[in-house]
C-alpha cells in the first residue's frame, strides 16, 4: 500500500469564502463497523504524550479522536452529561488529564483513542530521530549521546488562519457528506474524511482546533479572496428543449468533479506515501504516513489514515508541510542514506560538503555538528 | 421627482431607487448569517446617506412603501437632521409623510427616535411640531407615562411639552416629573404603578414589559406571573409566551390564543419555533391557521395568479442568525401558504431545495442546489415562477443564474413564464439583496405579507417599464399613503 484510495468518495461542488475553498466529500454509504466520536482536553488544549520510556512529545492538544469498531455504532462518548436508565449508577464523568499515554491507546471494548494530526506529526518528528548511526568525526558529541532531540516544528491553530473559522461556520453541510478538503488561496490545506455523515457534522467545527501549517497560514493572511467556479452553460444547438438544459447542467457538476480530483487534490492523491502501521482494529487499520520529500515540486503532505480491509480510506487527516520542512525531511532522509558521512551525501545531492555543511546549518540542525566542521 | 426623459441618467437613477427600496425593506442592523451587525448598520448607514443626498425626494417617498420599522426611522431622523437641503415646499410634503409614517409605527419605534433626535441635537421648530403633533396623538398619555416612562420623558422635555391646562399640571406631568407631590392619582394605572411597589395585587393591572421588573423584585414564579398577566398582554406578548404558558406536555395554546389573526410571517415564526413533535402532533390546527392567514393576506388577489410553481429555500443559510432566528425560513414557509392562497385553487407547487414535501417539517439543513430546482420547477410549465432564497446558490454555484438566463434567452423569449425572486436577506457588501441572475427581478422580502406588492415593485426592475413609470408609481403611493392618515399633516 502505497497510495490513498478515496474511492466511494464524490466530490461536490466547492464553497468559497474569501479566501477559503471548502470542497465537501460525499458517501454513496457510510463505511460499515466503523464509527469516530471526539473527546475534549481541559487546559486549553496544553497536552504532554508519553511515547516511551524517555520520550516526550508536547504541544496544544485540543481533542482526541475515538475510533469504535465495537459496531453497537449509536452510543458515543458525551462531555459532562450522561443519560440512563435509573437505578444504574451514573460512570464518573471525568475530564482527561492533559497528561495522555502513547499517542494511539486502546480503550476498554473496541475503542482505540487516538490524537488526531499529532500523531502524524510525531511520525515527522521522530524521522531519524537517533540521530547518526556511525560515529564519524563531524558529528558532536550531543548528536551522538542524544540524536535529533529536542526536534521542534512550528504549526498554527485554525483559529489564527484568517478567515477559516467563518468559513467552516457559513459552510452548508452535504446531505451524506463524510469529508472536506480545505484549500486556502486554492493551496490544499487539509483532507479530513469520516467514516459516517453524522460523525462528520459533529467534527465538522473542529476542523478550527486543527493544526496548519505556516505556508497555509500566510497564504489565507496575505491571499487575496478566491474566485468561485460558477456554472457557465454554453449555448449550443442541443439547447433546445428542458431536458437538454439539464442535461447541461450536470455536464457542469461532472466538469467540476473531474477537475477538482485531478487539478486540485492531485498532489494529494497522486503521490506514493510511505505507511507505518499504527494499530490494527478488527478488519481496519490506523496508518500514519510520510511523503517522499521531494523539494520544490508541488506541496507534500503528511497525515494518519485508516484502511479497511480493501484499503479504502475511511478516516483520513492530512498536514500541508511547509517548503522548509520538506526540505529538513529531505536533508535527512539523504543523510540516513548515506550512513550520516558527510561526503557521500553531498556526493548523493550532487553538491560539494561545505555547501552541505551549511545547509545542515541553515535547516537548523546546528548542533548535530561539531564547532570545525 | 426628476421626472425620466429615457436617458441613462434615468435609468442608473431608477435602479439606485430600488437598490434603495431593497435594502429599507430588508435590512434592519441586525447579524445576518453570513454579515455581523456591523457590517450590517455600516452598509446601510452609506445607503442612507448616499439616496438621501442624491434623491431626497425619493428618499422621503420611500417612507410610504412597505419599508421596515428600523428603515422608517433612519429615514425619518435623516430628513429631520438635515432639513437644511431641503426647499420649503419639500419639507412641507415630506412632513405629512413622516407625520403618517409616525402614526403607524409602534410607540417604542418612535420614543427611541425621539431619544435619537435629541442625543443628535436636533430641536427646530419643524421637530419639535411633529414629535407634540404625535405626542398629543396618543390615546393614553398616562399609560405611555408607565409603560414608556423614560421615552416620554425624554420627548416630553425635547419638545417644551405642557400637561394640563395652564396653571394646574396635571398628573402624568406630576408622575413623570414630580414623583411623589400626588399621594394617589386619579388615572388607574397611574395608581396602580404607585402601589405596585408595595402591593403584589397591583402588578397585574400593569403592561406586560412593566409588570416584568416587578415581578422580577418580588420574585414572583414566572409561569404564575404569566398566567395572570395574559389579559392584559398585547397580540405578540401572547404569541411570544406561548411556549411557557403552555400546559405541561399537551402544549395545546390557552383559549386565549387564536392563531388565526396572528400575521402570517409571525405565525411562521412561531411555527417554526416548535419541535417537530409537536408540529406533527398540532399539524390540522397550525395548517388551518396558517391557510387563513394566508387568505388574509392574499385578499382581493386571491386565485387571481394562475398556475404557480415556487423554489423555497430550506438551505442551511435560511437558519439567519441568533438575532434573526430562521427569518429566511419562515419567510419561506409563509410565502408558501400565500402562494397557495394566490394560485387558482390546485394549480400551486412548491419545491423546496432540500426535496422536503411537507412544508410544516421543514428544517434548516444542507446546501442550496437552486439551479436543478428551478429546471424542476420551470419543467412544471407554471404562469409564475417565485423563487425565495437568499440568492447564495452553491451547489454548483451560478447554476440557477444560468438556468434562468438561458430559459429566457432560448426556450422562452416570449415570456410567457414570470419569474421573480424575492430575497429576505440585505447582503451587506452588495448594498443590496443578492441576485440570481441580471435577467431576473430581484425584490427584497421582510414580511411575505406584502408579496403582492413587492412582485409589481419587481416588475420595474426587470426593465422593461421606463423609470417614469416607476416614479409614476412612487407618486401614487405617496398620494395614498398620506391621503389615507393625512389629517396630522405639519409643516
Amino acid at each position: 500500500m502505497n497510495r490513498l484510495e478515496l474511492t466511494g468518495l464524490a466530490t461536490r461542488p466547492a464553497q468559497v469564502w474569501g479566501g477559503i475553498r471548502l470542497v465537501p466529500l460525499v458517501r454513496e454509504r457510510p463505511v460499515e463497523g466503523l464509527r469516530l466520536h471526539e473527546e475534549l482536553y481541559p487546559d486549553h488544549g496544553y497536552g504532554v504524550v508519553d511515547l516511551g520510556p524517555r520520550a516526550h512529545y508536547a504541544s496544544v492538544i485540543p481533542h482526541g479522536f475515538v475510533a469504535d469498531w465495537s459496531g453497537e455504532g449509536e452510543q458515543s462518548a458525551a462531555y459532562g452529561t450522561q443519560l440512563g436508565a435509573p437505578g444504574t449508577r451514573p460512570r464518573t464523568a471525568r475530564l482527561q488529564r492533559h497528561r495522555h499515554h502513547r499517542m494511539a491507546k486502546r480503550r476498554p471494548g473496541d475503542r482505540l483513542r487516538f490524537l488526531p494530526l499529532h500523531l502524524a506529526l510525531e511520525g515527522y518528528l521522530a524521522l531519524h530521530f537517533g540521530g547518526p548511526a556511525v560515529a564519524w568525526e563531524e558529528w558532536s558529541r550531543q548528536a551522538l549521546r542524544d540524536g535529533l532531540s529536542p526536534r521542534a516544528e512550528d504549526a498554527y491553530l485554525g483559529w489564527s488562519v484568517r478567515g477559516l473559522g467563518d468559513a467552516l461556520r457559513v459552510f452548508e453541510i452535504h446531505p451524506g457528506q463524510c469529508g472536506v478538503m480545505v484549500y486556502a488561496a486554492d493551496a490544499l490545506a487539509a483532507a479530513f474524511v469520516v467514516p459516517h455523515p453524522d460523525d462528520y457534522r459533529v467534527l465538522h467545527p473542529s476542523l478550527v482546533e486543527d493544526l496548519y501549517g505556516e505556508l497555509i497560514h500566510q497564504y489565507a493572511l496575505y491571499g487575496a479572496p478566491v474566485p468561485e467556479f460558477s456554472a457557465r452553460i454554453p449555448d449550443g444547438p442541443g439547447l433546445r428543449t428542458l431536458a437538454g438544459l439539464r442535461e447541461a447542467a450536470r455536464a457542469q457538476e461532472r466538469a467540476w468533479a473531474e477537475a477538482h480530483d485531478t487539478l486540485f487534490a492531485g498532489e494529494l492523491l497522486d503521490t506514493s506515501y510511505a505507511f507505518d502501521r499504527v494499530y490494527r482494529m478488527g478488519s481496519f487499520t490506523l496508518w500514519r504516513f510520510l511523503p517522499p520529500f521531494r523539494t520544490g515540486g508541488a506541496g507534500q503532505h503528511i497525515g494518519e489514515t485508516i484502511t479497511d480491509h480493501k484499503g479504502q480510506v475511511a478516516y483520513l487527516k492530512t498536514f500541508r508541510l511547509s517548503e522548509a520542512q520538506i526540505r529538513r525531511g529531505h536533508l535527512l532522509h539523504r543523510l540516513a542514506a548515506a550512513d550520516w558521512r558527510l561526503a557521500g551525501a553531498a556526493e548523493a545531492l550532487g553538491t560539494t560538503r561545505e555547501e552541505l555543511v551549511r545547509r545542515i546549518r541553515a535547516a537548523g540542525f546546528e548542533s548535530l555538528l561539531r564547532a570545525r566542521a | 421627482m426628476t421626472t425620466s426623459n429615457g436617458t441613462d441618467a434615468g435609468l442608473v437613477a431608477a435602479e439606485d431607487v430600488l437598490l434603495f427600496v431593497n435594502a429599507a425593506i430588508t435590512a434592519t442592523g441586525q447579524r445576518e448569517f453570513r454579515s455581523t451587525a456591523y457590517q450590517q448598520r455600516l452598509s446601510l448607514d452609506f445607503l442612507h446617506e448616499y439616496v438621501r443626498v442624491n434623491y431626497r425626494r425619493v428618499y422621503a417617498a420611500a417612507l410610504a412603501l412597505d419599508i421596515n420599522d428600523h428603515n422608517a426611522a433612519l429615514i425619518v431622523r435623516g430628513l429631520l437632521e438635515h432639513a437644511a437641503d431641503a426647499s420649503a415646499g419639500e419639507r412641507r410634503a415630506e412632513g405629512r409623510l413622516i407625520a403618517a409614517r409616525l402614526a403607524k409605527l409602534p410607540p417604542q419605534r418612535v420614543y427611541r427616535l425621539f431619544r435619537a433626535l435629541r442625543a443628535a441635537g436636533v430641536n427646530n421648530r419643524r421637530t419639535r411640531a411633529i414629535m407634540r403633533d404625535w405626542l398629543t396623538a396618543r390615546p393614553d398619555p398616562a399609560h405611555d407615562a408607565v409603560k414608556y416612562r423614560a421615552g416620554l420623558k425624554t420627548a416630553a422635555r425635547h419638545v417644551h411639552l405642557r400637561f394640563g391646562g395652564a396653571g394646574e399640571p396635571d398628573e402624568t406631568g406630576d408622575f413623570l416629573f414630580r414623583p411623589g407631590r400626588r399621594t394617589s392619582y386619579r388615572h388607574g394605572l397611574l395608581d396602580a404603578w404607585r402601589r405596585a411597589h408595595y402591593e403584589q395585587g397591583a402588578v397585574e393591572e400593569l403592561p406586560l414589559t412593566v409588570a416584568e421588573g416587578f415581578a422580577a423584585r418580588r420574585g414572583m414564579k414566572r409561569e404564575v406571573f404569566l398566567e395572570r398577566m395574559a389579559p392584559r398582554m398585547t397580540r405578540l406578548e401572547r404569541l411570544r409566551t406561548l411556549e411557557r404558558r403552555g400546559t405541561g406536555k399537551d402544549a395545546r395554546p390557552p383559549a386565549d390564543v387564536d392563531l388565526a389573526v396572528m400575521p402570517l410571517t409571525r405565525l411562521a415564526l412561531y411555527v417554526l419555533s416548535l419541535g417537530f413533535e409537536a408540529r406533527r402532533g398540532r399539524r390540522a390546527e397550525l395548517t388551518r391557521a396558517l391557510r387563513a392567514a394566508a387568505r388574509r393576506a392574499a385578499g382581493p388577489h386571491a386565485g387571481s395568479w394562475g398556475r404557480v410553481a415556487a423554489v423555497l429555500d430550506d438551505s442551511y443559510s435560511s437558519s439567519g442568525s441568533g438575532e434573526k432566528r430562521r427569518r429566511p425560513l419562515a419567510v419561506a414557509l409563509a410565502c408558501h401558504f400565500l402562494l397557495e392562497a394566490l394560485a387558482a385553487p390546485g394549480a400551486y407547487s412548491a419545491l423546496w431545495t432540500s426535496g422536503r414535501t411537507d412544508p410544516l417539517l421543514v428544517r434548516p439543513w444542507g446546501p442550496t442546489p437552486l439551479g436543478s430546482r428551478v429546471l424542476d420547477a420551470l419543467e412544471l410549465g407554471p404562469d409564475r415562477l417565485v423563487i425565495v432564497s437568499d440568492g447564495w446558490d452553491n451547489a454548483p454555484p451560478g447554476l440557477a443564474g444560468e438556468v434562468l438566463r438561458v430559459w429566457r434567452t432560448r426556450l422562452d423569449p416570449e415570456r410567457r413564464t414570470a419569474v421573480v425572486h424575492v430575497n429576505p436577506v440585505y447582503d451587506a457588501d452588495g448594498f443590496d439583496v443578492r441576485r440570481l441572475a441580471p435577467g431576473v427581478p430581484t425584490a427584497g422580502v421582510r414580511d411575505a405579507e406584502d408579496l403582492p406588492a413587492l412582485v409589481e415593485i419587481a416588475g420595474f426592475a426587470e426593465g422593461r417599464t421606463g423609470a417614469a413609470a416607476l416614479y409614476a408609481y412612487l407618486d401614487r403611493q405617496v398620494a395614498r399613503f398620506v391621503g389615507d392618515d393625512g389629517a396630522g399633516a405639519t409643516s
